[in-house]
């Protein structure tokens, strides 16, 4: 099949574990230890207090992780088409609104409501940094990842322009938490884009595979791997931190896979 | 990249599948009726599919039973949809055709029933709610893929009200990366009680049935449907009767969660791409599906929007007629716009009777037989998601 290249100029990354890309990536390369702690849910500064008060996780990390990718890439977050993707938004918002109509009460807040929308985060990116491009919104369960790394890569190659793509994922609280079982939240960011410049880290090129899917050299990453489907992403982020170059292939729609041509460099 | 509409089908509250649907139009008829108040529970009217807690599913799908599904299962069995997709497959290979559909809310409605009989004693859901197959946002996509026997690509969008006006986006581009030859694009929305409450909290849903740019106005009718369409390359010089997708345009408001932007900025700009990626002069378009949800605050910035863009198009919104069917809006009226330009029809907005003079719209109150050669539909969505579409006759 036809193979989708591009170039990654900016990362962004949380987790447990995981303050940003900026300070661990050298526990993804395998330099420092992980310390496998809940993630830390940043506050958002970039939002009116009023906003600021009613987002919630999802909104929270996919902001942050995608700020920080549009830093490192040196991009104005403003003009970037965005691709957002979770294989399901705001689990506590929906256990709020579920708990009260079950409880009968018809009158819902307003607010709990408008967040409800799986592209909450896509929408409060643009009261936050003013864009105006085109933002996406995908779910694809637990491709989540791969589906939205091939529409940002879509994208970015028909409008011959950066793009940035960003998934998160978010636990439910109980009893949701046992039919879908998300341990903590994670937020990964990319900046895409079509021709190499300064800020570019590596190519990528990829193309839809049969092959299995890479694993994580440690237990505990893995585990995180298999548990949220944003970190699926973790084996390209890995190869990047750690400079590597060469094929790694990422869960997809099972059993299908994307296989990933990295060229990194210094 | 022009794409060709092989197949395409809805049903809604104005019929299951085209031919019906054509006839409700025809007819100016609405297909709204009272809320009923079990379960929902709320002094409106609604777009309710009849019949749909009465579909079955084949066994080999039963992991995917909800009421979303059912009305996909419903939808795709309409106008031999599901018969013209497996030629597509035959002649292209399933690998080579996706799958992008848009929804609001998935199977929720499911998930509402479950908590409603969660256990008394240890707070779980019933062991009959599925999380992959009803609840998930996907679950009518991976319902769809199976149910057609489709192997490639596959997301579903939900950016609220213009989540399937944007598959086609998505689509469009796939298949000019060279990542798939066809996609089954659509969206399918149902009603649900999150949806019926939460708009009412945000006092937009009317007690009567809707009436878009009406001068008494006062909110939005929700529906549920399903609605597909089967996109392919176009030949270089398609034929007459070929019904073509020639642009998409997006853009986002960066403004407000659930209020447009007052001016219509985005609303504008996603039809000014639109053109554009049509390669279209504003003068071109004989006809516009209208967002026209018939709240005061979308109308007003639309009219706004689409003057300054197109001037005095005549448009209409069918949300008279259907309801706003959310997540299903943008592809229930893309092919509202397929048979539009195929018929020669310029359908009337229903239930409108005296147009806000305070807007500047050239609103079609009754319907007009027309030789449509190129058609838009506008899609806005909560989050100022915002999208526009421009199909036209080979």
């Amino acid at each position: 099949m036809t193979a989708l290249a591009g170039f990654i100029e900016g990362v962004g990354l949380l987790g447990p574990g995981i303050a940003s890309w900026q300070a661990d990536a050298p526990v993804l390369a395998g330099d420092s230890p992980w310390s496998g702690a809940r993630t830390v849910i940043p506050a958002l500064t970039c939002l009116p207090g009023a906003e600021r008060r009613r987002t919630g996780v999802p909104v929270r990390i996919a902001i942050t992780a995608g700020l920080e990718a549009a830093l490192g890439a040196g991009r104005d977050a403003a003009a970037l088409p965005a691709i957002f993707t979770s294989s399901g938004g705001d689990g506590q918002n929906l256990h709020e609104i579920c708990i009260a109509l079950a409880a009968g009460e018809r009158q819902l807040s307003p607010t709990r409501f408008h967040n409800s929308v799986h592209n909450a985060p896509s929408g409060y990116w643009g009261i936050a940094t003013g864009a105006t491009p085109a933002s996406n919104a995908l779910c694809a369960y637990d491709a989540s990842f791969g589906a939205g790394l091939l529409e940002a890569l879509t994208q970015m190659h028909i409008e011959q322009r950066a793009v940035l793509l960003v998934a998160y994922d978010a636990p439910y609280p109980e009893p949701l938490h046992s039919t879908r079982p998300i341990p903590d939240a994670f937020a990964v960011a990319l900046v895409l884009a079509p021709a190499r410049n300064q800020a570019a880290l590596a190519r990528l090129e990829v193309r839809l595979s049969d092959a299995c899917a890479d694993e994580l050299a440690d237990a505990r990453l893995e585990a995180l791997r298999r548990a949220i489907p944003a970190a699926r992403s973790l084996p390209l982020l890995a190869a990047l931190a750690q400079r590597r170059s060469g094929t790694v292939t990422l869960d997809y729609r099972t059993p299908r896979t994307l296989s990933v041509e990295m060229q990194t460099w210094a | 990249m022009t794409l060709k509409v092989s197949a395409f089908t809805a049903t809604s509250c104005i019929g299951r599948g085209t031919q019906a649907m054509l006839a409700t139009l025809r007819a100016q008829r609405t297909g709204l009726a009272p809320c009923p108040s079990v379960p929902y529970g709320l002094d409106t009217y609604v777009g309710e599919v009849p019949g749909v807690d009465a579909v079955q599913l084949p066994r080999e799908l039963a992991d995917f039973d909800c009421r979303n599904n059912r009305l996909a299962y419903m939808g795709l069995q309409q106008d031999g949809f599901a018969a013209r997709v497996g030629d597509c497959l035959a002649r292209l290979g399933p690998a080579r055709v996706g799958v992008f559909l848009g929804t609001s809310t998935s199977g929720i409605l499911e998930t509402e029933q479950a908590f409603a009989a969660r256990d008394a004693h240890s707070g779980a859901l019933p062991s009959w709610f599925h999380y992959a197959g009803a609840h998930s946002t996907y679950s009518v996509a991976a319902f769809t893929l199976r149910a057609l026997g489709i192997e490639g690509p596959a997301a579903v969008i939900s950016s609220a009200c213009s989540s399937s006006a944007k598959v086609f986006a998505s689509a469009q581009r796939a298949i000019a990366a060279g990542l798939i030859d066809a996609a089954v694009v659509g969206g399918v929305d149902s009603l649900c009680l999150t949806t019926l409450h939460g708009f009412n909290s945000l006092q937009l849903v009317s007690v009567k049935p809707v009436r878009p740019f009406d001068v008494a106005r006062d909110g939005l009718s929700i529906g549920e449907a399903a609605a597909f369409a089967l996109l392919e390359r176009a030949e270089a010089s398609p034929a007459s009767q070929a019904l073509l997708l020639l642009g998409s345009g997006e853009s986002s408001d960066a403004h407000h969660m659930s209020a447009p932007h007052p001016e219509g900025r985005g609303a504008r700009e996603a039809m000014q791409r639109a053109l554009k990626a049509a390669g279209l002069d504003p003068g071109r378009i004989d006809y516009i599906n209208l967002h026209g949800t018939g709240t005061p605050s979308n109308d007003e910035a639309e009219a706004r929007a689409v003057h300054a863009v197109l001037g005095d198009v005549p448009g209409s919104s069918t949300k008279g007629a259907t309801g706003h069917t959310l997540g299903a809006a943008g592809a229930l009226e893309a092919v509202i716009c397929l048979l539009a330009l195929r018929e020669g029809l310029m359908p009337a907005g229903v239930n409108t009777t005296q147009l806000d003079p305070a807007l500047e719209v050239n609103y079609v109150l009754q319907n007009r037989a027309a030789a449509l050669q190129c058609v838009m539909s506008n899609s806005f969505g909560f989050g100022g998601s915002n999208c526009s579409l421009v199909f036209a006759r080979g």
